[in-house]
């Protein structure tokens, strides 16, 4: 990579910016960019970048093409994918032999390879550009679009998409408390969890009066299920940092850190990566393009503790200490890091002030619903046919969601419900399906919007087994500091638990109520006090399901071990052998073309007959 | 000891013997020795002046941090909501019964450590496990078998 040299001045910056849009408008060579975040690497994105630059080598296409490789694209369903640019088709679930077709075919010959097309499921037809495809075409992608656009490891990559040009739009034109003005009009509220006014919390952190302030991104990402802001980080990590430059400048700040979680160490190395080089172009450190505004990042990796993404238990880990949350007030507004002034904004949130403070407040309030501004990014994982990233304007319906961008449920099953907010979340019912996605109707749904977690369940889903997962994450997470918490989780978890397992009773459930209460009521931070929510929201909405499991000791779904069986449906059997080998109990015996038997007596329900049966011969009941 | 003893030391010194930075150290230290072993606790707890139980507080409290030896490879499933609802239980009640040990543990031989994490991150692919490093999408119970002998063919 060329060496930049240093920025000394806000005009360099706008020239840089300047000259890096230019090259990238008068860029000749298609651009055939692979998405390869952790995600697209696990299903072997690296290998086709390799397979890929071979061919390119082999045919001499050097001066016709290059490859970019990319943060992830958020289709996560058809990694590896590539789009061919600056044409834009969308090629899936390439495979490392399909490099030498895409170079001579699609570079070369500029045709459309259609076996690598998406096929929309509701049509039956294959889509080549990367705007038509259903699971892109209702998404509003302000803020993970870009990701396609850029090598995240490569600073005027960013630059040439007008990257850092809201840096100097207020460190030139704007005071800091125009900036904080503009993020207060613009609506934006934290997308970590609680959904708090960002701007009126910089307003607090800039009020309290401090020689030394700091700033904090929380990368820490506890919601198991949720993933954009691993994403962001990895996919556009200087969006991230150029968003907490401009806080840092308007709060005060002169220090800034980046907590993050243990398990993304490609995140960690594309901000990492995105620090030193901000650091070396002059954007961090001192006297910031010629001003006298100071500022430092430095990462802090977290080990492993769901509630260290709380504010203050965050603030613990960084001074090196038990991440335990304390009391609220003092706000870190007030008393954070090291007794100072902090201000503390997830990885998303900051990702949206840059384009806040380019277009404007009006702007981005024209987005969304009355009390939820902009967009959000949601994970759509589960039980869907589209599984990946989605970023919609709030206010769209989770059916929109769920079946116009998410494709519906795979294999002709049934909607059950879709778990939204992650542990302190909840589970959504079929027949609230038209809820509208903002921070208030999720609210009185029971639920949450949380950091975007928005795990899809079918009829195969059991949940009452899915409260008792969450019940055993947050007793798991509990610190234990107090007991409302530390016992509520854990005696809630025992109290359901005996219910999968058949030993629930009359009462129970009017017991786990006013216990789920206690918990919320008497616990100090966010985990105890929305702990109840999994189980208060399946309670509510599937209340027949637990009265099965402890009235007729039956698991609907076909999850909770002790109450089901597997057996053989002799109608459907064609005596492939196919179950026989998995079997590790040797359970299942047959001939071939011969109806095969189950020996109950043998058969420990892993499961591995259901999942090799072609014929759905393998009944669960 | 006195050698192990400069490498440690020389992790302290990179963080200027301070004491906020006891939780990076300790993610050096286990990442070098793959646990963190007494020994070298104390030498950390004497640089840094702080009581060894605090340290071991700290270790205790995050689950990154392990104090026994950990098995040469290290089997990760994730079990995470969306891992979860796709099946991810299963899946590691197949490696508990292939490795012929609990969730949490380390064969006799030292050879795996099976442990489990609350997500990964890939949840669109899962189920997921990490073997080594190495992530593997989409696992189901009988690709369980041929994952382990293509990684461990060599041994
Ligand atoms: C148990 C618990 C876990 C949390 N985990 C996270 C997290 O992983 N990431 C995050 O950004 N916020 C998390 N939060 C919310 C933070 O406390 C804090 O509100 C947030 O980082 C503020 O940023 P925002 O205003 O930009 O949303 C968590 C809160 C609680 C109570
Ligand atoms: S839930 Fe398994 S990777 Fe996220």
């Amino acid at each position: 990579m060329r060496k930049i040299k240093k920025i000394k001045t806000i005009k360099d910056l706008e020239q840089s910016i300047q000259s890096q849009i230019q090259a990238r408008k008068s860029e000749k060579k298609s651009v055939l960019t692979v998405s390869a975040g952790t995600c697209g690497q696990a299903r072997g994105s690296l290998k086709v970048i390799k397979s890929l630059e071979k061919a390119i080598k082999e045919q001499n296409l050097e001066d016709k093409v290059k490859i970019k490789v990319t943060g992830c694209h958020g289709f996560c369903e058809a990694e590896p994918n590539i789009i061919v640019q600056p044409v834009n088709i969308f090629y899936q679930k390439v495979q490392p032999k399909d490099a030498k077709d895409i170079t001579s075919e699609t570079i070369i010959n500029n045709k459309v390879i259609d076996q690598l097309l998406f096929t929309d499921l509701a049509t039956g037809k294959k889509v080549s550009n990367e705007n038509n495809i259903p699971f892109y075409k209702k998404q509003k992608r302000i803020i993970l679009g870009d990701n396609t656009l850029i090598d995240p490891t490569d600073m005027d990559d960013y630059l040439s998409i007008g990257g850092y040009r809201s840096l100097v739009k207020a460190l030139s034109d704007m005071t800091q408390e125009e900036i904080i003005e503009t993020v207060k009009q613009s609506g934006l509220r934290g997308r970590g969890g609680a959904g708090f006014p960002t701007g009126y919390k910089w307003e607090f952190a800039r009020k309290t009066k401090s020689d030394t302030k700091y700033i904090i991104c929380n990368a820490d990402e506890g919601d198991p299920g949720a993933y954009m802001d691993r994403s962001l980080l990895e996919g556009n990590p200087h969006r991230v940092l150029e968003g907490m430059i401009i806080g840092a400048f308007a709060i005060g700040a002169g220090e800034g850190y980046i907590y993050a979680r243990d398990e993304y160490p490609l995140a960690v190395e594309h901000i990492s990566l995105a620090i030193s080089k901000a650091e070396e172009m002059g954007l961090l450190g001192k006297n910031i393009l010629g001003t006298d505004f100071d500022f430092e990042v430095q990462i802090v990796k977290g080990a492993g503790a769901f509630v260290c993404g709380e504010e203050t238990a965050l603030i613990a880990s960084v001074e090196g200490r038990v991440g335990e949350p304390r009391q609220r007030p003092p706000f870190p507004a007030v008393k954070g890091l090291w007794g100072k002034p902090t201000n503390i904004n997830n990885v998303e949130t900051w990702a949206n002030i840059p384009l806040i403070i380019e277009k404007g407040a009006e702007w981005f309030s024209r987005i969304g619903t009355n009390g939820s501004k902009g967009t959000k990014i949601f994970s759509l994982v589960g039980k869907i046919n589209n599984t990946g990233l989605v970023e919609v304007p709030m206010g769209i319906t989770l059916r929109e969601i769920i079946f116009d961008i998410g494709g519906g449920i795979p294999g002709g099953k049934d909607f059950k419900a879709v778990q939204t907010g992650g542990p302190s979340g909840g589970c959504i019912p079929k027949e609230m399906l038209d809820l509208p996605v903002d921070y208030e109707s999720l609210a009185k749904v029971g639920s949450i919007m949380g950091s975007g977690g928005m795990i899809v369940m079918d009829e195969n889903t059991c949940m009452v087994d899915v409260a008792k997962f969450f019940l055993n994450f947050l007793r798991d997470e509990s610190c234990g500091k107090c007991i409302s918490c530390r016992e509520g989780t854990q005696r809630m978890w025992e109290i359901v638990t005996d219910i999968t397992e058949g030993k629930g009773k009359k009462g129970d459930l009017e017991f786990l109520e006013a216990l789920a209460k206690a918990t919320r009521d008497a616990s100090m931070c966010g985990l105890g006090q929305t702990a109840a929510n999994p189980v208060l929201s399946t309670i509510r909405h599937f209340k027949d399901e637990y009265e099965a499991h402890i009235k007729d000791k039956k698991c609907p779904a076909g999850v909770c071990k002790e109450l089901i069986q597997y057996s053989i449906i002799a109608e459907n059997c064609t005596g492939c052998l196919a179950c026989i080998k998995p079997c590790p109990q040797d359970a299942i015996t047959g001939e071939l073309k011969k109806v095969h038997v189950l020996d109950q007596s043998k058969c420990i329900k892993c499961g591995a007959c259901y999942e090799a049966c072609n014929f759905d011969a393998i009944k669960i009941e | 000891m006195e050698a192990e003893e400069l490498k440690v030391k020389s992790y302290i010194t990179k963080y200027n013997n301070e004491k906020k930075a006891l939780i990076s150290i300790l993610q050096e230290v286990q990442e070098e020795y793959n646990y963190l072993p007494q020994e070298v606790l104390k030498i950390v707890s004497k640089a840094l002046g702080i009581p060894l139980i605090d340290i071991i507080g700290v270790a205790t409290f995050y689950r990154a941090f392990s104090l026994e030896p950990r098995g040469k490879h290290l089997i990760t499933v994730c079990l995470g909501t969306a891992c979860h609802v796709r099946g991810g239980p299963k899946i590691l009640e197949e490696f508990e019964r292939k490795l012929n040990i609990d969730a949490g543990e380390t064969s006799k031989d030292g050879q795996f450590s099976l442990e489990t994490v609350a997500c990964l991150g890939c949840c669109a692919i899962g189920p997921v496990v990490v073997i080594d490093g190495d992530y593997h999408a989409q696992i189901t119970i009988r690709k369980v078998g041929s994952i382990l002998k293509k990684h461990f063919k060599k041994e």
